[in-house]
């Protein structure tokens, strides 16, 4: 039982910290853009797919820099040639954009490397195991996931907090015409921010990659539990994100380890009853619900704080 | 969706009266002649897919034209009506009660309305970005659990049905596919008319309100959000129906109607036709169902086109199909029409060249990722070899070369077209 806490723990908090490197560009942008990009997860499954084509060319460590830095340009491309010129119709254009361009990425990406998940494997250097916790072998690379990982928020938080740049980013949050009135491009910000937010993500899709499934669904799988965490811990808000996607990881992760069910709990039902609702509801098991629990905790909390944990707008 | 619907005014003399209902009756006239004309059984399995995509999407713009929500799983009311209507049909089948195949959409309806009554109050809260989110959220959830509540929804395979063991009417078996398309043909007719009627009452009037600007309607007295919950209530029993015809044309009804496919799908019907018109999800229904049945055939990249027809509309016309054709209105009035329609050909020919090279480089991308298994492209008549270097040479040469010409002669038409609007504008047309 130990193990399992321990495990999952360390399990859990590494998912948070990749959700994390993924909340934090989208509610940057959606904060100040105003727009909810619906491609973030296509980002993040197209910096999983550079970096396994690249690893295979050169390796994974260039690929390490170099599939998020594509990543971010194509981000900078979208939002110079796409966004910028639907902002003039309104944010549900901008919106539908992105939904667009979910779409299409998904069917470019099984296009080009078919529908089956590709043979994207962990670099030889950290294909060992770190350290062994009670019987289970911890792998060297979930170590430098969670260090990776780990950094960019250090990395994000010092930007954010101590630079000039930051503090531009942080005025144009609330204030982008002020900044503009100063004498910034905010235009040129928008695009920065947009392309670095992606970047991000196509980070967590490099490192994510060889240790999750690399897979042409892999972007529709996380974008809802994605949207799921910024409503959850106030839209805008980057440290209710944070929060969020600590506790949505550790949430998830403890579920699919747990196989008890409500028939393990008090006994199964009488069989003479037959399949009802009542039957699956009592014979299915946390690690079946695993996958639907993020969705009830959005439920749950649009009703209890309908703007989220830490947010502070209504809308 | 700041665009006014464009219906026609109140004091509408009775010329244009007369016009108006004829419009209905030509629609009627040619949902009872269609399969006469068409009596192949493909035909007739199109026609029927076809009219349901229409009260699908014209459900769907209840919230997305008329009261301005943006939905993401619309297709949990469409999924859930086509699973009551499943289980109603199995239930009168078994119990033996007189009811005819004909009610079983009206099932499916109140399966769309129940769930849209239970949910809608916490997702109508609010509009715009956070109730795309949530409904994208409940579409997921509502699409998970059906796999996990089995006796229900029958898990991966589904539940089954069959229409003909129903009681009949007028001596209609309701078996042969001609049957089943009049029964969906009623139906279309009737929930159009329903849904258009709906526009002309002061609910749709105030779901536009709404839409445009829901601060003045609170200071006129009404609530935003039970506004945006009654239309959430009618787009969901609408929706219901669509499911019900589903069920009853499949004889089953599984976790896929639920997806968040088939919620794209709508998303993509309703915009691309035009979501700030009513007959806008009309045109985009009949497309998008007639590229899904046809391009399947032709590609196997189809919804990459659909993502690019989507982005494109997007982008380049947001009003969608019927906001095009509604734009030149005023010149067809003005009788200035004629001025843009030069620039218009001359515009044409290097779009399409574009769109051309477009489609020649996905599909040599498709076929070599494939593997070089039939890699010949038959682009027009004209065969393409996927693996030579030439077509990728032709193919970028098309889109760039295109590109750039067809920019420049899409700035002559917005040219003329300023023109053609002013002499339109000058003549008293609004344009």
């Amino acid at each position: 039982m130990l193990e399992l806490i321990v495990i999952s723990t360390l399990n859990g908090v590494l998912f948070g910290m990749l959700l994390f490197l993924l909340s934090s560009g989208l509610t940057v942008i959606f904060s100040m853009m105003g727009v909810l990009n619906f491609a973030h997860a296509s980002f993040y499954m197209l910096g999983a797919f550079f970096g396994y084509q690249i690893s295979r060319w050169i390796g994974f460590w260039p690929a390490l820099l170099l599939a998020p830095l594509l990543v971010g340009v194509v981000g900078m491309v979208v939002e110079r040639y796409g966004l910028r010129n639907t902002h003039k119709h309104g944010h549900v254009a901008e919106l539908l954009l992105t939904f667009g361009l979910a779409f299409a990425i998904e069917e470019i990406v099984s296009m080009i490397w078919g529908k089956s998940p590709v043979d994207y494997r962990v670099p030889a250097a950290l294909d060992f195991p770190a350290f062994t916790v009670f019987s289970t072998n911890y792998p060297a690379y979930k170590i430098f996931m969670l260090a990776v990982s780990i950094a960019i928020f250090v990395a994000l938080l010092i930007v954010l907090k101590r630079t000039r740049v930051g503090l531009i980013v942080q005025a144009a949050l609330t204030h982008p015409n002020m900044v503009g009135h100063l004498g910034h491009n905010v235009g040129r910000v928008f695009m920065v921010v947009f392309g670095v937010g992606s970047a991000l993500a196509g980070l967590a899709g490099v490192i994510a990659g060889p240790s999750l499934v690399t897979q042409s669904d892999m972007a529709s799988l996380l974008g809802p539990i994605l949207f799921v965490v910024i409503v959850f811990g106030g839209l805008g808000s980057l440290p209710g994100a944070f929060i969020a996607s600590l506790l949505i990881g550790l949430i998830q992760t403890f579920a699919v380890a747990l196989n008890g069910s409500l028939a393990s709990a008090f006994g199964p039902l009488d069989p003479t009853l037959g399949p009802s609702v009542l039957s699956d509801i009592w014979n299915v098991t946390i690690a079946q619900i695993a996958p639907i629990l993020p969705y009830m905790l959005l439920v749950l909390i649009l009703i209890v704080r309908p703007m989220g944990l830490l947010g502070t707008r209504e809308t | 969706m700041s665009e006014a619907t464009a219906l026609p005014a109140e004091d509408t003399p009775s010329g244009s009266r007369a016009q108006f209902y004829g419009i209905w009756v030509i629609a009627a006239l040619a949902l009872v002649v269609l399969p006469l004309i068409f009596s192949s059984g493909g035909s007739l399995t199109s026609f029927s897919l076809i009219g349901i995509a229409i009260v699908f999407a014209l459900s769907y713009n209840i919230l997305l034209g008329q009261t301005g929500l943006l939905s993401f799983g619309h297709a949990v009311h469409y999924g859930l009506g086509g699973f009551l209507a499943v289980h109603v049909m199995n239930a009168v089948a078994s119990h033996d009660w007189p009811i005819a195949l004909p009610f079983i959409p009206l099932a499916g309806g109140i399966g769309g309305l129940a769930f849209a009554i239970l949910i809608g109050w916490v997702m109508t809260k609010r509009a715009g970005t956070v109730f795309a989110m949530i409904s994208l959220g409940i579409g997921e959830l509502v699409a998970s659990s059906s796999l996990i509540l089995r006796s229900v929804f029958g898990g991966e395979s589904g539940i089954t049905t069959d229409r003909t063991a129903l009681p009949h009417m007028f001596g209609w078996t309701f078996g042969p596919q001609l049957q089943v398309y009049y029964l969906i043909a009623f139906w279309v007719m009737v929930s159009a008319i329903a849904m258009y009627a709906l526009t002309r009452t002061p609910l749709g009037r105030i779901c536009n309100a709404v839409r445009d600007n829901p601060e003045r309607v609170q200071f006129i007295g009404y609530d935003p959000h039970v506004v945006r919950y009654l239309a959430y209530g009618f787009a969901g029993f609408f929706a219901g129906v669509a499911g019900g015809l589903t069920a009853i044309n499949f004889e089953i009804a599984n976790s896929a109607y639920l997806g968040a496919t088939q919620s794209g799908l709508v998303l993509f019907a309703a915009f691309i036709g035009g979501a700030a018109y009513f007959f806008g999800p009309i045109i985009g229904a009949i497309l998008v169902t007639y590229l899904q049945l046809g391009l399947t055939n032709v590609t196997s990249v189809w919804q990459l086109y659909f993502g690019i027809i989507f982005i494109g509309i997007v982008m380049f016309a947001p009003g969608g199909i019927a906001g095009i054709i509604m734009m030149h209105r005023p010149l067809v009035r003005a009788g200035s029409w004629a001025m843009v329609i030069p620039s218009y050909l001359a515009a044409v020919l290097p779009t399409l060249a574009s769109a051309l090279g477009v489609i020649l480089a996905i599909e040599s991308v498709a076929r070599y990722a494939a593997g070089g298994d039939g890699s010949v492209i038959n682009l027009l008549g004209v065969p393409f070899d996927a693996t030579a270097p030439m077509t990728w040479l032709v193919a970028a040469v098309l889109v760039v070369g295109g590109f750039l010409v067809a920019r420049l002669s899409w700035r002559r038409v917005a040219a003329a077209w300023d023109r053609a609007a002013t002499i339109a504008r000058d003549r008293g047309y609004l344009a």
